[in-house]
């Protein structure tokens, strides 16, 4: 592994995983059985032609094989570094059968990290169309979606309501997982390939819908940005923070800097997280490099969390304390939280996610000395833009609904990543951006 | 960046900016608020619009802590990294009858955009503002000319009623029909003022300030509980039913920061004492 020692990393925001050098990247491609039918591919929520990619890798041909990765993603440094891999390509790498998979997550981004040093070359732009397209959010779907819509030869412009580009790569996912100069330097492309970015614009405030409207078309990327909280007692003494809020004042805002950076976030000395995704792993860690002793609170066992497994190893090695089968019921405090009262579960029957459904044991009740709560329990899709568009269509929990186009109710406004589908990855939100672009260059070719 | 296009002491420590913003000025409504950031190290500050004139907004604050201490430093002709807005729900505005506005402090600035909206909606309007003394009392032509009537009060009783907004409001209440109240100040005053308006029955909204980061409704940071359920103020406010706020956990959220706000503000003077060059230096 080319991991940073636990005992080191746990004293900075540097990144963990060091990534290949170029001897291990040929090294590991050269693996690669090249299949006829491959099945990574189709593992792919956004359809690499891995095995080509690998092939140039194997080959030494670097640039080969990054312009071939950037043919399919145009966030390869990203999603090489977050894609949960072990569900994705490598989970149906046909080594993985006997022996360990390719390290096809690894190679990619090798692929991007190398060619962002070496000077990235753009893929090619068709002549302008005439046409204006607006994609309302900068995250990984309004950015995947800008850049196929650009390539088109669209005039996109792309609306972000924070200061910052990126949206949950920006505020939400920590610089030891994702250095904040490979988020800017993909986004840098697309820019560069000629969409424009307008940041402090949150639409539908600062841009009014009926603007928004007369675009030519639209796509909607904003997000499940709502955090969950559980509805227990003590949820809003201070000392107790959403993910969302705890990692923006540090990965947007840089609290770890205060008072060299203006916004502050409390240090606490005992933290609990509750959840077990990958923004739970997030949060504890960075509460972690905050000097804490954390605790990571999930009702269900170990094997049921949706974390990536790396996050889950990772977060470990720092000194999570994991408790499992346990739920919190109260937070004790007066002025501040002194305390998380919580429950053992035992596992019962399996509910429709294939996951067992916990159920209190009763007696089981302890209290867990700590001074600060992060709440990690999921987030919902950002209510506020879609409630100020009339006409548009919304699902039960809050989302847009879509088409398999990703085209909405309203025929030229289209949407993808978490506001059509529900908290996900990445890189779903990605493939689903990149198929209602295609929807969109269809409609706007077919115009 | 955006410009600041005139900067001014109003009053002791409290300061107006215009600042050029389209996006924002073109479509602010009353109620609603901006989210500014002086520069790369700053902090997501939210403050009230104040009034909108073409492009510019102008917003209103005390110099009490490190980020407005250093705002105060700056002149017409700087510019900030970022401005945001409108952000928040726009204020009610309808034809009630008679509306009353009531101003503490720094909170005065909130209102004239209000009670502006108030009158073009057809409601007959009285404004109470209300300083500690005569000397912080803001924005008194303004509303002067604004509202139908106008009372001032003064802690001190350096210049119009001696007491408070509330007495003013009281007195009121108990001689005439007033058929909705806003309420713009520090949190205790108009927990306090609120109180006075609750044996009245009248609808009174309060514009509330918690401690904010995005301003977008991502965070939470901004919770508050409003008839037992917990609304973000920023999406969901910023004004609320006066007589439904728990005032008391919304001032205890407000302190959460005290000890490093009160750090960052001691860094700060004595950084501008040192280097003589006030916020424009950031050695």
């Amino acid at each position: 592994m080319s991991d940073r020692p636990a005992a080191t990393r746990v004293h900075d925001f540097a990144e963990v995983d060091q990534g290949l050098t170029a001897e291990e990247a040929i090294a590991e491609a050269a693996r690669c059985l090249q299949c006829k039918k491959p099945l990574c591919v189709g593992g792919c929520p956004v359809c690499i032609d891995i095995p080509a990619f690998i092939a140039e890798v194997a080959e030494g041909n670097f640039a080969e094989a990054a312009r071939l990765v950037k043919e399919q993603n145009m966030l390869p440094a990203i999603c090489g570094r977050v894609c949960p891999q072990e569900t994705q390509c490598e989970g149906v790498c046909i080594l993985g059968k006997k022996e360990t998979p390719i390290r096809i997550g690894a190679l990619e981004r090798f692929v991007a990290d190398w060619e962002r040093e070496s000077g990235a070359t753009l893929p090619e732009v068709a002549a302008p169309t005439g046409r204006r397209v607006a994609v309302v959010g900068s995250g990984p779907a309004g950015i995947t979606a800008a850049a196929d819509l650009a390539r088109a030869g669209h005039a996109v412009t792309v609306y972000e309501s924070l200061h910052e580009a990126g949206g949950v790569l920006t505020y939400g996912i920590p610089s030891f997982r994702m250095p904040k100069d490979v988020v800017k330097a993909e986004i840098e492309q697309v820019v560069r390939m000629g969409a424009e970015i307008k940041k402090n614009y949150l639409v539908g405030r600062s841009l009014p819908a009926e603007e928004l409207l007369a675009y030519d078309a639209v796509f909607l990327a904003t997000g499940a940005g709502l955090p969950s909280f559980m509805g227990i007692p003590g949820e809003n003494l201070p000392g107790v923070y959403s993910a969302n809020e705890f990692l923006t004042r540090v990965n947007l805002m840089h609290a770890e800097k205060f008072p060299a950076f203006d916004t502050p976030v409390k240090h606490a000395a005992r933290v609990a997280v509750i959840g077990g995704g990958n923004v739970a792993m997030d949060a504890a860690r960075v509460a972690r490099r905050l000097g804490a002793k954390v605790f990571l609170i999930y009702r269900r066992r170990e094997e049921d969390m949706p974390a990536r497994l790396a996050e889950v190893h990772h977060a470990k090695e720092e000194g999570i304390e994991f408790l499992t089968c346990t739920n919190p019921v109260g937070i004790i405090g007066d002025a501040a939280v002194t305390g998380l009262e919580c429950v053992k579960m035992s596992m019962c029957s399996l509910d429709a996610s294939g996951r067992p459904s916990p159920e209190p044991e009763t007696g089981s009740e302890f209290t867990l000395d700590v001074d600060m709560v992060i709440q990690a329990i999921g987030t919902s899709p950002n209510p506020l833009l879609v409630s100020l568009i009339p006409g548009l269509e919304r699902g039960r929990k809050g989302n847009v609904v879509v088409d398999e186009d990703g085209r909405t109710s309203i025929p030229h406004v289209f949407a993808g990543g978490d506001i059509a589908t529900g908290a996900a990855t990445v890189i779903e939100a990605m493939g689903s951006a990149k198929k209602a672009a295609a929807g969109i260059n269809r409609m706007l070719r077919e115009a | 960046m955006y410009t600041i296009n005139t900067a001014t002491e109003i009053a002791d420590k409290i300061f107006e900016f215009w600042i050029d913003a389209p996006q924002v000025a073109r479509n602010a409504r009353a109620g609603q608020f901006l989210i500014l950031r002086i520069d790369e190290k700053g902090e997501r500050v939210p403050l009230t619009i104040s009034a909108v004139d073409g492009d510019a907004v102008r917003v209103v604050f005390m110099a009490v802590g490190k980020t407005t201490e250093h705002l105060a430093t700056l002149q017409a002709g700087d510019t900030l990294a970022d401005v945001v807005g409108p952000l928040g729900k726009p204020s009610e505005i309808r034809e009630y009858g008679t509306c009353c506005l009531v101003g503490g402090g720094a909170g005065i600035a909130c209102t004239p955009i209000i009670a502006r909206e108030l009158k073009a909606a057809g409601n007959h309007v009285i404004g109470i503002i209300g300083s500690r003394n005569a000397d912080l009392l803001i924005l008194e032509d303004e509303m002067r000319e604004v509202c139908d009537e106008l009372f001032i009060t003064t802690d001190d009783g350096s210049k119009g009623f001696h007491g408070y907004a509330a007495d003013v409001l009281k007195r009121e209440l108990d001689h005439r029909t007033i058929d909705a109240v806003w309420i713009i100040g520090p949190a205790i005053m108009m927990k306090v003022t609120s109180a006075a308006t609750l044996p009245y029955g009248v609808k009174t909204f309060v514009s509330l300030n918690p401690i904010m980061v995005d301003g977008t409704g991502m965070c939470g940071s901004c919770r508050v509980t409003v008839g037992g359920e917990t609304k973000f103020a920023c999406v969901d406010g910023p004004e609320f039913d006066a007589h439904q706020v728990d005032f008391a956990e919304l001032m205890q959220r407000q302190r959460i920061y005290t000890d490093q706000e009160k750090l960052a503000a001691e860094k700060f003077a004595e950084h501008v004492c040192r280097c003589g060059e006030g916020g424009h230096c950031h050695e």
